[in-house]
């Protein structure tokens, strides 16, 4: 059961981790680059989803939106939350690092003919997720940490595995301390994983 | 059925978030003297002090808040300390706080050069006049702005408090949801409310930061 718990919240890290920096990085784009009602509206998101709770933001889209007529299962609801919740802090972290790179570098790809969309994708992004890699991993490990609250909408993860343990057998102490060393492997692995892959495969060293 | 205007839904969960409010404050009160004290023996030269704590550190930081609560509300009361919503949440935020806040506080003492302890040294201070007359002052101001961020943090972490029944803000806003079958409005509210607690600190500890940086120029 434990292990059931955490293949799910692997795989909702992993997914959101995907989607979440994907939307961080079209959201740091539109918050540099953007028309000004872009900027206006990433601006707005960003600072929403980082000054409210990670747990209302996940009852609100699992209560709320059914009553505006979107009806979402558990597992959907926790990878909506997970991502929109990833991308705000993401979209912040990236922008730092677009931001820091000299005018120069776009001024050189400009003047070699390549479009601004190919300047963006091929010059200033990899050295900029390269310079707030670290960041991103931290923020990647605080949102795994935060999928044990997707146990609240009964997403079956770890977290929510301890829960229906505890409340079986009545050893709280010990299902929990299981649960809380597992998470504490998870993010030394996955720290170390994300250290490996990064620099490998995201932005080629 | 009774009914509820927006207004009364409104006025239940300001009424609720002063229990945010105040456990934040506990937490981050509390938080800050645990922390300090951790500060100050991850500074010591014992080596055994300074593994402890940061064992503590990688141990709080690396398991979910909720997962801490847990322990504290279900955990604790196994081992015969009956623990109610109110201390398990004070305890668990607190020890949480803690761990985040001398990680940041050992940065900014990091953060002052090498060569300011060995002057104070050999002024012939001690440790504590070390600390207190040269290495703090100087960590103090780049401290300011990471833990006012950080208090952001903290008013988040008292949501999950809600999980074991601690009634603040966002547990008031599931109660009033199952009252008024209205959780659109309610969590909206909720976010809302969250949202005005933490933007104007967000922005203080931005504006700290500016400012900093200015005077660093």
């Amino acid at each position: 059961m434990l292990a059931k718990g955490v293949a799910w919240t692997l795989g909702l890290t992993a997914i959101s981790a995907t989607a979440g920096i994907a939307l961080g990085v079209g959201c740091a784009w539109a918050r540099i680059h953007g028309p000004v009602w872009m900027k206006a509206v990433t601006g707005a998101y960003v600072e929403l989803f980082r000054n409210t709770p990670f747990i209302v933001q996940l009852f609100f889209i699992f209560f709320g939106l059914p009553a505006m007529g979107f009806r979402l299962s558990p597992e959907a609801a926790s990878i909506l939350a997970m991502v929109v919740n990833l991308g705000a802090y993401a979209t912040e972290i990236i922008r730092a690092g677009i931001e820091a790179t000299p005018r120069g570098q776009v001024e050189a790809a400009l003047s070699l003919a390549l479009s601004r969309m190919q300047t963006f994708f091929h010059v200033v992004l990899p050295p900029a997720l390269r310079k707030v890699w670290p960041a991103l991993v931290s923020q990647i490990i605080i949102v795994m940490l935060g999928s044990s609250v997707c146990g609240q909408i009964s997403t079956e993860e770890l977290s929510f595995a301890a829960n229906l343990i505890q409340s079986r057998n009545f050893r709280a102490f010990e299902a929990f301390i299981v649960a809380a060393l597992i998470y504490l492997a998870l993010s030394i692995a996955l720290r170390r994983l994300l250290n490996w892959l990064g620099p490998r495969f995201l932005f080629g060293d | 059925m009774v009914e509820f205007t927006l207004w009364d839904i409104l006025r239940n969960l300001l009424l609720a978030a002063r229990w945010t409010v105040g456990l934040s404050l506990i937490a981050f009160i509390g938080g800050g003297c645990v922390g300090f004290a951790l500060l100050i023996a991850r500074l010591t030269p014992s080596r055994s002090a300074r593994r402890l704590v940061s064992l503590y550190v990688q141990l709080f930081q690396g398991t979910p808040l909720l997962i801490q609560l847990f322990l504290a509300y279900f955990g604790l009361a196994l081992l015969g300390i009956q623990t109610s919503p109110w201390t398990a949440a004070a305890l668990a935020l607190t020890a949480y706080t803690s761990a985040f806040l001398s990680e940041i506080w050992f940065g900014c003492v990091a953060s002052v050069p090498r060569g300011q302890w060995e002057a104070a040294r050999s002024l012939a201070l001690n440790f504590w006049e070390q600390l207190r007359h040269v290495i703090l002052p100087q960590a103090l101001t780049i401290a300011v702005p990471p833990t006012v961020g950080f208090l952001v943090q903290v008013i988040k972490g008292t949501a999950l408090a809600s999980v074991i029944g601690f009634v603040e803000l966002t547990k008031a806003g599931g109660m009033i949801t199952n009252a008024t079958f209205r959780p659109f409005t309610v969590y909206a509210l909720v976010a809302l409310i969250y949202f005005a607690l933490c933007y104007p600190i967000s922005l203080t500890a931005r504006a700290l930061e500016r400012t900093l940086h200015a005077a660093h120029r």
